[in-house]
């Protein structure tokens, strides 16, 4: 079955943008380290990520030190928020076509 | 891509979703020691208080003398240090066989949502000891640990707020009723405890 894929967010292609964009949505923000704990991603695999959806302006990053060990959180945009239940519909309503 | 697939797909979200703002490793048995905790504390009260005057003899006054005062206090902080540590334990233990760190963002605002109304609340109720108003110290124990269960399960699993909700309709009830207050201390406490200590054990275990 050949189906429309133009509905679909192409930031959202990779699996693990898309499980840190459901995390960053449910929570007002997460941190670096709990988010590679969480989504069992290594260091260099969760960063390329999360730049990529900063570049898209879908996240914002707060950078901050607690004591001397440097802490940055990430927080969802309205924009990523938006994308990301954009994305969601399009899923479900794939969903509903292939049952119709 | 398949329509498995996109379920799989979905379903991996919504349980990311849940999974990263709500701490479901609480244990339901920590709830019911904490009750039994409380039983056996409000027995060790109830003794005392009672011993002090003959068992059929009227009083008219329901709390008298420091010594008794203190040792009252002494009780309760043994309870609430003994439920406390069980409590800790218990989690931590549930925590790893879950896989899950119990020391992460959504413990530490479950902890931080419960410290603010807890902290104001036995603040206020010192404040009342010192100034001798024993009648409402049973009512406010019983609402500001209520308002903490309610300020905390945004964090965790709902069965916390109604219990939540209980505890402060009882301190309500106690208030309205004053004298009564070892009764309700054991049914918010202990028997409320206990209750929905196995509501969770037994729907999440």
């Amino acid at each position: 079955m050949k189906i429309s894929l133009e509905s679909f967010d192409k930031a959202f292609e990779n699996r693990l943008r898309l499980q840190i964009m459901s995390v960053l949505v449910a929570n007002a923000y997460y941190d670096f380290n709990s988010l590679k704990e969480l989504l069992n991603a290594t260091d260099g695999n969760l960063a390329s990520h999360l730049k990529a959806l900063e570049k898209e302006e879908y996240i914002t990053v707060t950078k901050s030190f607690i004591g001397r060990k440097p802490n940055t959180q990430y927080t969802a945009s309205a924009k990523g928020i938006l994308a990301f239940k954009k994305h969601l519909e399009a899923l479900e309503n794939l969903i509903k076509q292939q049952k119709g | 891509m398949q329509e498995k697939d996109i379920y799989s797909e979905l379903s991996s979200i919504r349980n990311l979703m849940e999974r990263s703002s709500k701490f479901i490793s609480l244990s339901g048995l920590s709830g019911i020691m904490a009750g039994v905790y409380s039983l056996i504390g409000a027995f060790i009260s109830y003794k005392l208080v009672y011993s002090e005057q003959g068992f059929m003899q009227y009083r008219d006054l329901y709390l008298n003398g420091l010594q008794l005062l203190l040792k009252l206090t002494g009780i309760g902080a043994a309870v609430l240090v003994l439920s406390l540590i069980t409590g800790i334990w218990l989690t931590i233990r549930q925590a790893r066989k879950k896989g899950e760190k119990f020391w992460n963002p959504v413990s530490k605002r479950l902890l931080v949502n419960m410290a603010i109304p807890l902290t104001t609340g036995g603040l206020f109720i010192l404040i009342m000891l010192i100034r001798g108003e024993y009648a409402i110290i049973c009512s406010a124990c019983l609402i500001f640990y209520g308002l903490a269960l309610i300020a905390g399960s945004h964090y965790t699993i709902s069965a916390v707020k109604w219990l939540g909700f209980s505890e402060i309709v009882l301190g309500l009830v106690a208030a309205l009723i004053p004298g009564y207050g070892i009764v309700f201390w054991t049914i918010g406490f202990g028997i409320l405890h206990i209750l929905y200590g196995s509501i969770m054990h037994f729907k999440y275990n």
